[in-house]
């Protein structure tokens, strides 16, 4: 391994955490305004021009405040939860390639930061391991709200994980390969050739278990404030509910860049064009996210259940089937 | 002002909404699945958010830079109002407000002035129990003591406060002809001038 490529690694890495946990904290006045706008408010306002630093007044309230860790809990565990949820988040993101490569002062860059042969297998599997982060902060926190948020958490995103894998799994058969780059490469051809014309069931059954991955409403039953307090985060403070927080979002960013990536097209051709495109692809899966929130109920957890063991999983096996049938014929 | 006058409710266009009775058989469910699937109400939804984001019609107040406006029955912190003809205090003492005060938290003493009228010689509210209720302005004979629209009274106990000669119009408001008249429970009701019967001398 020569120096070169480690310090290109070590670079991407920092560049990387630095880019989406400032990401994490805009994510959040997106969101603000965004809902604030769907529902005729008008957001925060008064840090900063339009509510701007409003992120930074966040960020200093949540450094400075008392790091409570209280009596009953199990502490190793209580303090080790939020990391693992912001860090799987990230570890997800060494297997996705944000831009196309490109070349700067002569130098080759490659956007990505390890292309593993199981890319889209990694990126699903450590975000999975993310789960672990509500279930243990939930379980070690002796609290009985954290602790059914943190069996609903447990439940949704196991049977989640079944959905998008077996969604993902009927790209996967046509592209033949695992790796991100690789599935952007089949769908290279412009808009014609994306994954989702041919596969439009699973481009839905994967943006309905990304919900549910990402705990986001209307799956939001994980840290379901309105009805268990904050959830698995209700005896959190500070910075460790931040970084539960970071991971969310985190997480939004991150699918946000899979599912343009599986389905439609990521970067195309690798043009600066192609790269804008899937910002802008990014960007409209992001807001979504928001959208939806802004929009729809939540769903009861049997309906959640019901929705994905009846409906979904069926779904997505038939899609495979069929998938295989076409593909061998 | 018109919105807020406006009580009745019958004629608002509320109706019954229609709501089918829900399947009891596992075909109808189904049914109903595929139903509620295909018909995309969860896009009706979406619009509907999207297009109140996009029209931009934003009903926030931002409260300590604006204020809504408040109805003139509206009851807050009291006030003491003087006469127009003389701009003395109307207040007679004559402490039927502090007797009605449900919330006991009138406290008056008066004494004889070197006129040999009776004269206001300390009172107080103390605004922490007051539920402004209302009371004491609807019982004052002379429309003396009356709410007024100010609402911003917090403070840092919870006896809180407010003395005659914070409450009563200041002389110079009172002779730039400033003084507003409480529009509120217990004012005179308008046109009470052509209503006054007078009493007939036979009595
Ligand atoms: S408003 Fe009611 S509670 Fe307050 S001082 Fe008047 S009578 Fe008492
Ligand atoms: S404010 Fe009115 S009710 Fe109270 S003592 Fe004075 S005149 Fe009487």
């Amino acid at each position: 391994m020569d120096t070169a490529y480690l310090i290109e690694t070590v670079i991407k890495v920092v560049v990387l955490l630095l880019v989406f946990s400032a990401l994490a904290g805009i994510g959040t006045y997106f969101e603000r305004k965004i809902l604030a706008f769907m529902q005729r408010r008008l957001g925060p306002m008064n840090v900063g021009p339009f509510g701007l630093l409003q992120v930074g007044a966040d960020g200093i309230k949540l450094f400075t405040k008392e790091d409570i860790i209280p009596t009953h809990v199990v502490a190793p565990i209580f303090k080790i939860a939020p990391v693992i949820t912001a860090a799987t988040a990230f570890m997800a993101a060494a297997a996705i390639p944000f831009l196309p490569q490109f070349t700067i002062f002569g130098y080759t860059v490659h956007p990505i930061i390890a292309d593993i042969n199981v890319g889209i297998l990694y990126v699903l599997g450590v975000m999975a391991v993310g789960l672990f982060g509500p279930m243990l902060g939930g379980m070690a926190s002796a609290n009985k709200f954290s602790l059914l948020s943190a069996a609903r958490a447990a439940a949704v995103f196991i049977s989640y994980e079944v959905v998008s894998g077996l969604a993902v799994l009927a790209p996967i058969m046509m592209v033949g390969s695992l790796s991100l780059v690789d599935f952007n490469e089949y769908q290279a051809g412009g808009i014609g050739s994306w994954i989702v014309w041919s596969q439009p069931v699973a481009f839905v059954l994967f943006w309905i278990a990304a919900f549910a991955e990402t705990g986001r409403t209307p799956f939001h039953l994980i840290a379901n404030d309105h009805e268990i307090i904050d959830g698995f985060g209700t005896e959190y403070s500070g910075m460790r509910w931040g970084l539960f927080f970071i991971g969310e979002y985190a997480n939004m960013f991150f699918i946000s860049f899979v599912i343009p990536l599986i389905f439609l097209g990521g970067f195309g051709d690798g043009s600066v064009l192609g790269a804008f495109a899937l910002l802008g692809k990014m960007a409209f899966f992001f807001f979504f996210f928001l959208w939806t929130r802004a929009a729809w109920p939540d769903v009861r957890p049997d309906q959640l259940m019901w929705l994905c063991w009846k409906v979904l999983m069926p779904l997505a096996v038939i899609n495979v089937v069929i998938t295989g049938l076409v593909m061998m014929f | 002002m018109e919105a807020f006058n406006n009580r009745n409710v019958a004629d608002n266009g509320y109706f019954m909404v229609d709501i089918e009775d829900y399947p009891t058989d596992g075909w109808g469910k189904f049914k109903r699945v595929v139903k509620r699937t295909f018909r995309g109400e969860l896009f009706v939804g979406l619009w509907v958010v999207m297009r109140e984001m996009l029209r931009f019609d934003i009903h926030t107040i931002q409260y300590p830079q604006e204020k809504m406006p408040i109805g003139p029955r509206y009851r807050a912190v009291h006030e003491m109002k003087r006469l127009w003809e003389s701009d003395a205090e109307r207040c007679i003492g004559c402490g039927l407000c502090e007797k009605i005060c449900i919330s006991d938290c009138i406290r008056m003493d008066t004494k004889i002035d070197e006129n040999s009228r009776k004269e206001v010689s300390s009172y107080t509210i103390n605004l922490g129990r007051c539920i402004f209720c209302g009371y004491c302005a609807e019982v004052c004979p002379e429309l003396a003591i009356t709410h007024g629209g100010e609402y911003e009274n917090g403070s840092e106990q919870r006896e809180h406060f407010i003395m005659y000669e914070d409450m009563l119009t200041p002389i110079d408001k009172m002779k730039a002809g400033a003084q507003l008249e409480f529009e509120g429970f217990g004012s005179i009701t308008p046109h009470e001038d052509a209503r006054v019967k007078k009493t007939p001398l036979a009595y």
